[in-house]
């Protein structure tokens, strides 16, 4: 694997700590005028989401991490695994529960998926931000109670359960952010 | 449509550095000290391994013999030179040059004031540069602390005493590697632990000097002839920002050929270019430098603190990105 010197880091740059792959998030160049020159990044572990400190002399390399950002779109789940394509080669990739983490239940089949690969295996899988979902369970809803004020959860089709306006009826498609796991609207026919 | 052309300060930043620079031109009329103009360009480079000039090829006429010149990384050896042929004390306000130098309190090329003052010593120098700092930044506290101070205040060692594991510990929490830590000389691991541990403890109300360094990084300073621990040098620092760098200078040509030779067997050792060495300085040393202190202001930093900027793109027109 090719490697970085601090003179090419900057945000976004993928590299290997100790293992594991990281990306940069914010580089900071401290020189004294006189004195020996550091580089203290912020970096953010893409396994666990985290984000360290981490200081470095100046001109020393490290290595940097093959990690490709892609759009894959989401097939099936047999369970184990989470399986998907990327659309222009179709080239299958399976990603296990540990990768999905939660996001599992905001997976509908076909959805586009940003998908994480470290030397070639998903290393992380991130959802659509706007997902659309049938409700398949509420509890029927209130007529003529547009007003938005209380709420009740719904479970939709992938699995998830979210809050929901209390004239929402079962059958319906709902548009939901999955970042925050929350009800936006009804989704336009 | 390209915007790199645009300046990336504003016009009022930019107004505010002319008459930053008006007013420090007063302040040294008024004390009758000399503005002058030296190259840029010269035939001799920084021999401290902890600085990079950047490289000009020249062949044209009155090219070295290698033809092959230097940015300057600061004035100082042409204004010693100056000082040596009597010209009393002087400052000049110029571009100086540090390769691989950029972030956000650094650009490759960057404005420095630097002045000299006949017969003074660090001390009353540090007072000087307090005044004028005060006349730009308004009125503030200043405080003064030996290096030594400092550390043992904020960090709670020794620097000139302790032993390495010691402030190898004291480094603990910075996220680097052991190894990595290990692999730092003495005076890179002070220098970690200064930027990183000490600075940011320092007050933001006020201007706090720290002096006296350890003679290991004494540069261009005379040694302090009570405590030959240490050297007489001075940095100032201002809301976590290195803004000047000061010496009670050496004067000695012997002293002066010897840390040059030191230096650039380091140099060597490390991989890094090797200019010749200085010999006009040396021969205008050996002339006679007379006793005196110099310092170096960051301008473009103290700029930054004028208009509580946080980049120092914010304060010159076009940084090497868009120069």
């Amino acid at each position: 694997m090719p490697s970085y010197t601090t003179s090419q880091f900057k945000a976004g740059l993928k590299i290997l700590l100790d293992a594991d792959p990281y990306a940069i998030v914010e580089n900071e160049f401290v020189k004294p005028g006189k004195g020996q020159a550091f580089n203290r990044v912020k970096v953010r572990n893409l396994r666990s989401g985290r984000v360290v400190e981490r200081t470095f002399k100046s001109g020393d390399s490290v290595e940097a991490a093959d990690v490709l950002e892609t759009e894959m779109q989401y097939l099936y789940t047999d369970g184990e695994f989470w399986h998907f394509m990327k659309p222009d080669s179709f080239e299958q990739y399976a990603a296990g529960t540990a990768v999905i983490g939660e996001a599992a239940k905001w997976f509908k089949e076909q959805a586009l998926c940003k998908v994480t690969l470290w030397n070639n295996e998903p290393l992380s899988v991130e959802p659509p931000a706007h997902v659309s979902l049938a409700v398949i369970e509420t509890d029927p809803g209130l007529r003529g109670d547009t007003s938005g004020g209380g709420g009740k959860p719904a479970t939709l089709e992938t699995g998830a359960v979210v809050q929901v306006p209390l004239f929402i009826e079962q059958g319906e498609i709902l548009r939901i952010d999955t970042r925050s796991g929350t009800y936006i609207s009804r989704a336009k026919e | 449509m390209r915007d790199d052309w645009r300046p990336t300060a504003c016009l009022d930043a930019l107004r505010e550095r002319a008459s930053t620079l008006a007013a420090i031109r007063g302040f040294f009329a008024e004390r009758g000290v000399l503005e002058v103009d030296t190259p840029s360009l010269a035939a001799a480079g920084a021999m401290d391994p902890n600085l990079q000039s950047l490289a000009v090829d020249y062949d044209g006429p009155g090219a070295p013999p290698g033809g092959r010149l230097w940015l300057q990384s600061s004035p100082e050896h042409a204004m010693k030179r100056l000082l040596a042929a009597g010209a009393g004390s002087i400052y000049q306000i110029t571009h100086a040059f540090r390769a691989g130098e950029r972030g956000r309190l650094h650009n490759p090329e960057f404005t420095l004031l630097e002045w000299y003052r006949l017969g003074w010593d660090h001390h009353a120098l540090m007072s000087e540069v307090a005044d004028l700092v005060r006349c730009l930044l308004g009125k503030c506290a200043v405080e003064r602390l030996s290096y030594s101070q400092a550390f043992r205040i904020h960090l709670g060692v020794d620097p000139l005493e302790a032993p390495r594991r010691t402030l190898e510990a004291c480094a603990g929490g910075l996220g680097m590697g052991r190894s990595a830590l290990a692999g730092l000389s003495r005076d890179a691991l002070l220098d970690l632990l200064l930027s990183e541990r000490v600075v940011p403890a320092l007050r933001d109300d006020r201007l706090t000097f720290i002096y006296d360094f350890p003679a290991s990084q004494a540069a261009l300073a005379r040694l302090c002839p009570d405590d030959s621990r240490v050297a007489e040098r001075f940095e100032l620092f201002s809301a976590g920002i290195e803004l000047a760098n000061g010496y009670h200078e050496l004067t000695d040509a012997g002293e002066q050929r010897v840390r040059f030779d030191r230096e650039r067997a380091l140099r060597a050792r490390l991989g890094l270019a090797l200019p010749d060495i200085d010999e006009r300085l040396l021969a205008a040393m050996d002339a006679g430098l007379p006793a005196c202190a110099g310092v170096a202001v960051g301008l473009d930093r103290l700029l930054m603190r004028r208009l509580g900027a946080g980049h120092i793109d914010d304060v010159i027109a076009f940084p090497i990105e868009r120069a």
